[in-house]
């Protein structure tokens, strides 16, 4: 199928930047009704930072600095063609696709196209799949594309994606999709700070609840007395005391420093996307955060989830969503004629992005009030027993006492999955191995063990559960194409998510990303990568290169993803095939984790 | 002392590690002035002080401590600790180094070897305790505990107890074998930011024993309660 937008990319791409914007409002009216207007027109009425986009074959981005205003404050950004977040890039499947990305800054920079599939050189990942680009120089990606979807770009050199450096990159398909919608709309969601990313590092490092102002007050406690009793407001929170943790850690970086972005419009200005009487409008929203888990819902428009992270799923409606830092979701609306709020709340609550859907910019659309802060279990803590074993209570092991294997012992072959006993072991159901904690991971490094980590498919997560909405769970998502490889996995890899809160050291099996060995895969072999998180914190881990296939349940249908939420002292698992050869990064997504909580992957 | 520290520096610093261009483990400072306070005293209200500061990375530092008063222009007491820090535990630091007491004239000053242990325990007490070595076999032992009570995100009460107890009298620095005293303190902070925190407070000193009658004879009070108004800061 050739669309109209085709013909005119080489001329776009030729004009100088600030001809360019002008220059879309033209070939916008050449698109006519197909695959992207909407996004075009969203420039002409959004106010503040204008979406542009890029479509070809051909790209030239700059990398530089950018003064940015955010928060009433001049601040110095790092940009992608002058511009936070960086322009939309619009690829095509089939298109072989240059890049040449020349950097303007002091300083190294590198960019990495998340989610796409294309040989390892080309990934942008510096001291693995290339050196970086150096100031002043430039670099020439080329690669063909395998894929379609949604997806985003952004540098994987120091804290430069805190700073600005991130867009959106959407791959129009080569066939017709399987939904139908009129309106095309990116939402990429992030999180900006006017502090220097180092800054909060350190300020981590020195006081790891620096931006925690959610923590157990005497009220609270009060409260808690009031409502339970002495008694068991002891019991409840003794564990949590013991094991020197709180319940209140959800995030480490918080809206006390950040202002959340939509599409680069802060809240209090909000983004607007606009839609005629009828129209199927459909989001493509992509977390494009430093550290920041969002919860997007619209109130009053249920919305149909099409794709998770690029990939097309069996279509699921929900209510509300959890996007996990780098995920991406594709949903289609049908909005009534009115104004609706696009609500996306950091998951601690500290803040939120909006955005309007409006067909008619003078209607308003109210802002929903942020939940209730939400407070971590036992369950958080991996310490939740199979379904029917209900709420941990005192007589389980603390993490610090668990026994090597313990975990899985008496659920070698059969693992509670929510209300469904599931049988575990073949591709698509999950791993039934026993859960080890090696040596490394006992230390200083270290805070805590998961006790008893379980699936938790079923679970929308802290702060979402019976919220009376109806939340997307990873079980729901399921594979619009039958699963390609069918493989069962010849090997597992256990790889438990470490680290110290309080130290804020964050690590692999207890060994950080400087000390550890890469991970060895064999070309061609089907694997399982098992995740344990030990911490109380969710993970977005990404794996480079290939994709990581999501054990929910049926091996038929095995969802693809790029990044797969581990929740905290839960335990979930993919599958992927080595099909990549080559050096790749596999690591937690959250920008202040990965130093540590990263691993070198070699296929070979 | 200067190549102790220069050994000490030189153990701590080097190992930069760089994952994907960046650094999990920055050399890191850390100054806390914990307790910078005026307080309440018949005559002229002493300033006193309680600080720390460290260099390193996650795993080792340099920490130095220093506690004293400042009374009528001049510095009364004063106690200095420099000592290297090693993380043990998830929750635990090692400290070990030298303390230096420097006394009100005509009193000597001393020298310790300290070895200490530093670090939060369960039901999150912070604690700070030490055995300390001096000359001609001098032990002396601390204990300190403090507790945060959050009344809000900003409101803070600390409670706070320091035991000190010596194993030989010391006539010359007028402590005592045995429990020398116990040192509670009470403040109510303000964070305004995290880093910047004015507060309120109060400070009971108590003397015991042999520590008690030496400053009975010196005409010194045994037992002092005082108010105080003070600040918190660090960077």
């Amino acid at each position: 199928m050739k669309t109209p937008h085709l013909k005119n990319n080489s001329r776009q791409i030729s004009l100088p930047r600030r001809r360019f914007v002008k220059g879309l409002a033209a070939s916008g009216a050449l698109l006519g009704m197909g695959v992207s207007p909407a996004s075009l027109l969203a420039e002409t009425y959004s106010q503040g930072v204008e979406q542009k986009i890029l479509t070809g074959r051909q790209f030239k981005l700059t990398i530089a600095p950018q003064t940015v205003n955010f928060t009433g404050r001049t601040r110095l950004a790092t940009a992608v063609n002058g511009s936070v977040p960086g322009p939309v890039i619009r690829w095509r499947q089939g298109d072989r696709v240059k890049i040449d990305v020349t950097n303007k800054l002091a300083e190294s920079s590198s960019i990495h196209w998340h989610g796409i599939i294309l040989p390892a050189p080309m990934d942008g990942v510096p001291d693995i799949s290339f050196k970086g680009i150096a100031p002043g120089g430039t670099y020439h990606y080329e690669f063909q594309l395998r894929q379609s979807g949604t997806y985003w770009y952004h540098s994987h050199s120091g804290f430069q994606e805190q700073t600005g450096l991130y867009g959106p990159l959407i791959v129009e398909p080569d066939e017709p999709e399987p939904f139908s919608y009129k309106r095309d709309y990116v939402v990429m969601l992030s999180d900006w700070s006017d502090e220097e990313p180092a800054d909060i590092y350190a300020k981590l490092k020195k006081m790891s609840d620096y931006y925690n102002f959610n923590e157990r007050t005497v009220s609270d406690l009060e409260g808690d007395i009031r409502r339970q009793g002495l008694v068991r407001t002891w019991a409840a929170r003794s564990m949590w005391n013991r094991m020197r943790m709180s319940d209140r850690d959800l995030s480490d970086v918080t809206g006390y420093t950040y202002t959340f972005l939509m599409n680069g419009h802060p809240p209090a200005q909000g983004w607007t996307g606009l839609f005629k009487r009828g129209e199927k409008v459909r989001l493509r929203i992509i977390n494009g955060s430093a550290m920041t888990f969002f919860d997007v819902r619209i109130p009053g428009l249920a919305m149909t989830v099409v794709a998770a992270d690029g990939q097309n799923i069996e279509p699921v409606t929900v209510d509300e969503f959890r996007i996990g830092v780098a995920e991406t979701y594709d949903v289609i609306v049908e909005p009534a004629e009115r104004a609706y709020c696009l609500f996306a709340q950091a998951l601690d609550r500290s803040g939120y992005a909006r955005g309007t859907l409006t067909p008619d910019l003078s209607l308003k659309a109210g802002i929903p009030a942020l939940d209730p802060y939400p407070i971590l279990t036992h369950q958080d803590m991996g310490m939740a027993m199979s379904a029917k074993g209900g709420q941990g209570n005192r007589t389980h092991n603390m993490p610090e006492m668990a026994m090597p294997g313990m975990g899985a012992a008496g659920h070698k072959k059969m693992v509670a999955g929510g209300h469904n006993m599931i049988q575990r072991g073949p591709a698509g159901m999950g791993s039934d191995t026993p859960v080890v904690h090696v040596a490394s991971e006992y230390g200083p490094q270290v805070d805590a063990r998961a006790a008893n980590p379980q699936y938790h498919l079923d679970d929308p997560g802290v702060g979402l559960r019976r919220n009376g909405r109806r939340v997307l769970r990873y079980s729901d998502l399921r594979n619009l194409y039958p699963t390609a490889d069918s493989r069962d996995p010849s090997r597992e890899i256990q790889l438990h998510l470490t680290g110290n809160m309080a130290r804020y050291m964050w690590s692999i099996n207890g060994i950080k990303y400087a000390d550890a060995e890469p991970l060895s895969f064999k070309y061609g072999e089907r694997l399982r990568i098992t995740f344990i998180n030990d911490t109380m914190m969710n993970h977005p881990m990404h794996l480079h290169g290939m994709w990581s296939e999501l054990e929910t349940g049926d091996g038929r249908y095995i969802p693809r993803k790029h990044t797969v939420i581990v929740q905290p002292g839960s335990r979930i698992s993919y599958l992927v095939s080595a099909d990549a050869m080559g050096g790749w990064a596999f690591h937690c997504h959250l920008l202040y984790h990965m130093l540590g909580m990263f691993r070198k992957v070699i296929v070979s | 002392m200067k190549i102790v520290l220069l050994g000490l520096c030189a153990l701590i610093i080097p190992g930069t590690a760089l994952a994907g261009g960046m650094n999990d483990d920055p050399l890191l400072t850390k100054v806390m002035i914990n307790q910078l306070e005026i307080r309440s005293a018949e005559g002229s209200n002493p300033l006193a002080w309680d600080a720390e500061g460290w260099i390193g990375k996650d795993l080792n530092k340099l920490w130095l401590k220093t506690e004293g008063e400042y009374v009528s222009g001049k510095v009364s007491d004063m106690e200095s600790q420099a000592l290297y820090s090693r993380a043990v535990a998830p929750f635990w630091d090692m400290q070990v180094g030298w303390r230096h007491d420097k006394l009100e004239n005509p009193a000597p000053h001393r020298d310790w070897l300290t070895l200490g242990v530093r670090g939060l325990a369960p039901y999150s007490f912070d604690v700070d305790g030490a055995v300390f070595i001096g000359d001609n076999g001098r032990l002396a032992a601390r204990l300190k505990v403090e507790y945060d009570i959050l009344f809000t995100q900003r409101l803070i009460l600390v409670p706070e107890i320091k035991i000190n107890v010596y194993s030989r009298d010391d006539p010359a620095t007028a402590t005592g074998s045995g429990l020398a005293n116990i040192e509670t303190g009470l403040r109510l902070r303000y964070e305004i930011r995290r880093e910047f925190a004015p507060y309120i407070g109060l400070n009971w000193n108590r003397l015991y024993g042999k520590s008690a009658d030496y400053a009975r004879e010196e005409g010194g009070d045994v037992d002092n309660v005082r108010l105080l108004v003070g600040l918190r800061t660090w960077f």
